[in-house]
């Protein structure tokens, strides 16, 4: 799963507010693992990137073009792409203005 | 000479089990040792010997003065005369095998309490070996680290001696093959070798605690014999390592319950209804110390969030903060490894922070059909919202429950909200 919402620039929270945060994201996760659907939980991304384009030409940002930035991702374990969606359901970024993007993985041999 | 002393009060006939319950596992790792991995039968059956030996001199010459000492020297004498045989057959018969070939090599064996102590953990590596499957490796340290006969180690897995007897056999032939070291594994393989070691030791003490085993006396048996052996691993500098201590204050934490959870009758006494009182204070002072020693590192073992989770069942003062903690507790331990126990306990702690009804939405996905403790769980949600599904999935629990201690449990709980139902 792919977690996507609009860059939230200088990101102004306070403590209580991100532990609040994490809590959601934590019980979420959580209860994922605890139907032993987690693979990884991936990891968060930060504000801070580069985008590189052929014949070196380097912008500043992830989001210079884009309206939307990716925030993280996580690799679950579902039957179908139905599966994920339910799994997705209660997804913490969907109270924050953001969206999951679903994916299959492709297994690579070797 | 703490040691001497008691035994002058002591009298032959419970002397000798006594002494077999201390001596027989020192003993038996220092033959081991000196001997190798392939004679672990040998060392066995000398020591045996000996305590047989002690039993019949005893009785009619009286009890030495220094009764430890006794076994010692004879078990020793034994082992050399055996050495000398061996060498004298294998130069006689095949002369090509070169061990042993030095005629004037005194073979020593070291019966210094340093020895005794290193040959005890070197044996517990050798033993945890994973060649061979966790219950051989559980059976084999009753027998050799912990100084358990045949009939109790049968007692413990509620099997027959023949069983045993077989899977022990086999345990040790595999040791033999694979050729297994009887040394501490070197420093870099020592991690991952100490899980091992920790992972038997925690099944050990798990037979003890969830045992379906009725003999209470046994039970708590292994689980301090697990203690002991944890504890052996942090009194020495290479396996005094984070995880150890951490598994080690999840023992005593648990451990603390022992007086509280069991009832006069034997028969579990749940924690919701356990009498505070009867916690082990001093227990889980200790509990606490090793915790904090294993809070060194960078790494986290699954042992230090079962350990952290099991500090919070010990306090009592917060309610909500206690079960909010245990809650992200066991979120970040199964985000790191799943488990059905860990899935189940994680759904009753949501169920104290957020309520009954969140909980069974959550538990449903779980679909652990076939655990008892998965219908126990339902069984327990549902009684605030649902008396009638409350009941079907305790019975189905008792269904399929194989233990006699959670049966009777469930037994109760259903006649309780029978009674609750027709009012």
């Amino acid at each position: 799963m792919i977690y996507r919402s609009e860059p939230m620039g200088e990101i102004k929270l306070t403590a209580e507010g991100n532990l609040e945060i994490s809590k959601e994201w934590e019980n979420w996760m959580g209860g994922i693992a605890a139907q032993n659907r987690l693979v990884s939980p991936g990891m968060r991304l930060g504000n801070e990137g580069r985008t590189v384009k052929p014949g070196n030409i380097i912008t500043n940002g992830p989001y210079a073009e884009v309206k939307e930035i990716v925030g993280g991702l996580s690799i679950f374990r579902a039957e179908s792409i139905e599966e994920a969606l339910e799994l997705a359901n209660n997804c913490p970024i969907l109270n924050a203005g953001g969206n999951v993007e679903i994916r299959d993985i492709i297994q690579m041999n070797g | 000479m703490y040691q001497a002393e008691a035994f002058l009060l002591m009298q032959e006939k419970e002397l000798i089990p006594y002494l077999y319950r201390t001596e027989f596992r020192k003993i038996t790792a220092v033959l081991c040792r000196s001997l190798g991995i392939e004679h672990i039968s040998i060392a066995e059956d000398l020591v045996g010997d000996t305590f047989l030996l002690a039993a019949e001199t005893w009785g009619l010459k009286g009890i030495p003065q220094n009764p430890a000492a006794w076994l010692y020297t004879v078990a020793k004498n034994k082992a050399k005369d055996l050495l000398k045989r061996n060498t004298l057959f294998s130069q006689k018969i095949s002369p090509q095998i070169q061990y042993t070939t030095d005629d004037k090599h005194e073979i020593e064996i070291d019966l210094s309490a340093q020895n005794i102590q290193d040959s005890q953990l070197q044996m517990m590596f050798a033993i945890c070996y994973p060649g061979i499957p966790p219950e051989a490796q559980i059976g084999l340290s009753l027998r050799i680290l912990c100084s358990f006969s045949i009939d109790e180690i049968a007692d413990a897995f509620l099997t027959n001696k023949e069983t045993i007897n077989k899977r022990l056999y086999r345990a040790k032939e595999k040791l033999k093959q694979d050729n297994v070291q009887i040394e501490l594994p070197p420093e870099k393989e020592i991690d991952k070798r100490t899980e091992n070691v920790l992972t038997t030791l925690y099944l050990l003490f798990n037979e003890g605690y969830y045992s379906s085993n009725n003999n209470a006396v046994l039970r708590k048996d292994l689980c301090l014999e697990a203690m002991r052996l944890t504890h052996m691993l942090t009194e020495n500098e290479t396996t005094n390592k984070p995880a150890v201590n951490a598994l080690l204050a999840l023992m005593c934490f648990h451990a603390s319950r022992f007086e509280a959870r069991i009832d006069s009758k034997g028969e579990l006494i749940l924690y919701e209804d356990q009498d505070i009182e009867l916690w082990n204070r001093e227990l889980i002072a200790q509990g606490e110390r090793y915790l904090n020693k294993a809070s060194t590192g960078n790494y986290l073992s699954k042992y230090h969030w079962e350990a952290a989770i099991a500090y919070w069942h010990t306090t009592t003062n917060n309610e909500t903060e206690k079960w909010q903690k245990i809650l992200s507790l066991y979120n970040q331990l199964l985000m790191a490894e799943y488990s059905p126990i860990a899935a189940l306990n994680r759904t009753y702690a949501l169920s104290k922070v957020y309520g009954n009804e969140d909980a069974i939405i959550e538990a449903e996905k779980l679909k652990l059909d076939n655990s008892h403790l998965y219908h126990c769980l339902l069984g327990e949600l549902y009684s605030d919202v649902d008396l009638q599904k409350a009941i079907e999935h305790l019975q189905q629990a008792l269904k399929l429950s194989r233990i006699a201690a959670d049966k009777k449990v469930i037994k109760n709980k259903i006649s309780k909200l029978g009674k609750l139902k027709n009012v």
